[in-house]
């Protein structure tokens, strides 16, 4: 599932149709995704935290019957990169035509300084003064005219979220380009504003990285004195909650009480839609007739039965379609053929999980809660060579870990990004394969769920912790801005699970099919049993696990689901069940993981992240096999 | 609200770190510690010299410092807060 991420070769395929070019320009976390949407109506992941987005995103906005290329940056705090999205943000800025700078109304003196940095750059620059409704909320308000008098460039208020105002900045936006086209046809270099100096903030004569900052602050300062009257705002209930959240001791039982819920509600709502049963662990305390397997049983089941019976309950094409009767009959979990388990386990398993996980974590993210968390993992993730925020990556991880290594870009150095990306590709198990450990484990009692995902934490940590003293570099400090608290938008809410979903089966469907088809024909060409024979040193004899157990780990390397899913026609016993669960999912990430490692971190680290993982699973497979009476 | 009380007598005021503030205590920035790009990253929070901030809570063992920044909340690592030095009024 690739987030907002748009490869480089996208930026030129410029129509000719499109008049000029609209780039979104602004700190983290100002609404710059949200705006976009407004003016493509393409969905985006607009989330309340800084940096949910890291690659750019392009579209295109019909106004006045012609089109505009619209591109939204992942946000910078300043011209010069602090971490690698501000990086794709700034390469951006030097190509692009007419910025809108985005900036927050409710905390204008903290963005002011990249307004005045942009303007310097002598690109036409409009500001779209964001959330101006939370600035009026808050007692706060701004002299716009005198603002924009004092910048030399338009200043619009608007409210990206109910749409407040957009259509008066794209106006003054786009008369904004033609008189910038304009002028640089008569002068032969770009002018912004006809009518005020050229660069308030700075020498003209200077670029943007010799403006002195100090320079700046003062700058802003004045400005900000003068357009900004702030009248008495009570303490909101919100505030006192925001307060609260940080506190050392009531903020860090929240912190565990938004976990230990998260968790329960994500199990809930899972397995709810897998079999409409109600309960957190172990039998439902009650069970309606709902769900994906119900749903199964009475429309799907008759056909493949007919099905099965009309290809002879046996052959080549039984095998691969239908797979292996059990006891007589299809069994969803285990007969393996594409028509049965292909389409069960992610439709009927997966995607229940997809969509409860993607709920939370959208929530989590939408009210603002995630950097909350990060402050109170902070000092924990320390040991592993991360800081709290890391935390933000991790979690996107635990859905899918391509989008989690590419969120790993909101870390400042490639340090940071190597045992970051690393650890989710070794220790952090996607949504679809929990759902299949949940399912598979549940099924032996609690503890064994929990002594896998313990298992797998005590890997996390183990690794974080070597890399820590293995590699070298500085390690940064957390410093993050903590978003007030956001009621989250219904309908950005199911634009993004929309997004999140319908990317699991746009992306995953396809090739759970294709792996089972090839899986099978495989399995008819005997093929495997060389392998099995190739691997049973490492998986029998160290890891303790039957010799064809190399197959599902094998399976998962294409949908690890799918792996998970092969164990359950195994016959493991619950060490067997623990120890295969633990190595699929260590061992070697999926291929969709695998390349976007390879993307993000070059083939050198991702040949030291390959070395570590297995080092990692050869030795907690055998450890598990041999400490365990 | 944006009070620079710098024409306060130096008799009353005291310097600290932001990591040794109490919570609920406020004060000026006076200086920034670190390297250049640690200075930018401050300054990008709005840390700024001439600032004032209040420090509204520090997670216990050795975790970050929650600062308010001009209504806005800030975390700061441990140790960067050991490099920025704040003016504090002693009659607060």
């Amino acid at each position: 599932m690739t987030e907002n991420l748009h490869d480089a070769g996208s930026r030129n395929t410029r129509e000719n149709a499109e008049e000029a070019e609209l780039l979104l320009v602004g700190q983290p976390n100002v609404g710059k995704s949200v705006l976009f949407s407004r003016l493509t109506g393409l969905r985006t992941m607009a989330s309340n935290y800084p940096g949910t987005t890291v690659g750019f995103m392009a579209g295109r906005m019909r106004f006045g019957g012609r089109f505009y290329r619209v591109v939204d940056a992942p946000g910078t705090y300043s011209l010069e990169p602090l971490d690698e999205a501000a990086r794709v943000a700034i390469d951006l800025i030097d190509e692009a035509g007419l910025i809108i700078n985005v900036v927050d109304a409710t905390h204008l003196e903290r963005h002011l300084p990249l307004t005045l940095e942009l303007i310097a750059q002598g690109k036409p620059v409009v500001v779209a003064l964001n959330m101006s409704d939370e600035a009026r909320h808050l007692g706060i308000e701004i002299r716009t005219e005198r603002l924009s008098e004092l910048l030399g460039v338009p200043v619009v208020p608007t409210v990206a979220r109910t749409g407040e105002g957009v259509v008066r900045l794209v106006t003054t936006a786009l008369s904004q380009s033609i008189a910038g086209k304009t002028a640089r046809s008569e002068n032969g270099h770009p002018a912004h504003h006809p009518h005020v100096p050229r660069h308030p903030a700075g020498d003209p004569a200077k670029g943007h990285e010799h403006i002195a900052e100090e320079k700046i602050w003062s700058r802003v300062g004045a400005i900000v004195d003068e357009v900004q009257v702030l009248r008495h705002h009570h303490h909101s209930f919100a505030q006192r909650i925001e307060d609260a959240s940080v506190h050392p001791v009531s903020g860090g039982i929240f912190a565990l009480l938004v976990l230990a819920s998260s968790f329960a509600v994500v199990r809930i709502v899972g397995e709810f839609l897998v079999s409409g049963g109600v309960g957190i662990v172990g039998e439902p305390w009650f069970r309606v007739p709902f769900g994906m397997e119900p749903l199964f049983d009475a429309a799907w089941r008759p056909l493949v039965t007919k099905l099965s019976a009309w290809l002879g309950g046996e052959g080549f094409a039984h095998h691969l379609l239908i797979g292996n009767l059990i006891d007589g009959r299809i069994d969803f979990h285990q007969s393996f053929g594409v028509l049965t388990t292909g389409l069960f386990v992610p439709l009927g398993i997966v995607l229940p999980y997809i969509f409860s996980f993607y709920l939370v974590l959208s929530l989590l993210e939408d009210t603002g809660y995630l950097p909350r968390l990060a402050v109170f993992l902070d000092n924990g993730m320390h040991r592993i060579g991360l800081h709290g925020y890391a935390i933000v990556p991790t979690l996107l991880g635990l859905g899918c870990n391509v989008p989690g290594i590419l969120a790993t870009r909101i870390l400042e150095n490639k340090r940071q990004r190597f045992i970051a990306a690393t650890l989710i590709s070794i220790a952090v198990p996607c949504a679809a394969l929990q759902a299949m450990i949940v399912g598979l484990a549940g099924n032996r009692g609690l503890w064994v769920v929990a002594l896998v995902y313990g298992i797998l934490f005590v890997v996390w940590l183990a690794i974080g912790a070597i890399l820590r003293v293995a590699t070298r570099g500085f390690l940064p400090e957390l410093l993050i801005e903590i978003p007030p608290y956001r009621a989250p938008s219904l309908s950005a809410l199911a634009s993004k699970m929309w997004m999140r979903v319908g990317g699991f089966l746009v992306e995953a469907l396809p090739i759970v099919l294709a792996a089972i088809l090839v899986v099978n024909v495989l399995y008819s060409l005997n093929v495997f049993h060389y392998v099995a024979d190739a691997t049973e040193g490492v998986v029998s004899s160290l890891w303790g696990l039957p010799k064809d157990a190399i197959v599902p780990l094998l399976l998962g390397i294409l949908r690890k689901e799918m792996g998970a899913g092969m164990f359950a026609s195994l016959a493991l016993t619950t060490k067997q069940l623990i120890s295969g669960c633990v190595i699929l999912s260590m061992f070697f990430p999926c291929v969709a993981t695998f390349v976007v490692l390879l993307k993000e971190l070059g083939w050198k680290d991702t040949v030291k992240a390959t070395a570590i993982m297995l080092a990692a699973v050869t030795a907690t497979g055998a450890a598990i096999n041999f400490l365990w009476p | 609200m944006r009070s620079r009380r710098s024409s306060r007598k130096l008799s009353e005021m005291t310097e600290k770190d932001l990591a040794d503030l109490a919570p609920g205590e406020e004060g000026e920035i006076v200086s920034l510690g670190g390297g250049h790009g640690f200075q930018a990253r401050l300054r990008a929070m709005g840390l700024v010299e001439g600032q004032r901030v209040r420090k509204l809570s520090r997670i216990r063992w050795g975790g970050p410092i929650i600062l308010i920044v001009n209504r806005a909340q800030v975390a700061v690592g441990r140790g960067m807060a050991r490099k920025i030095l704040v003016r504090i009024d002693d009659d607060d």
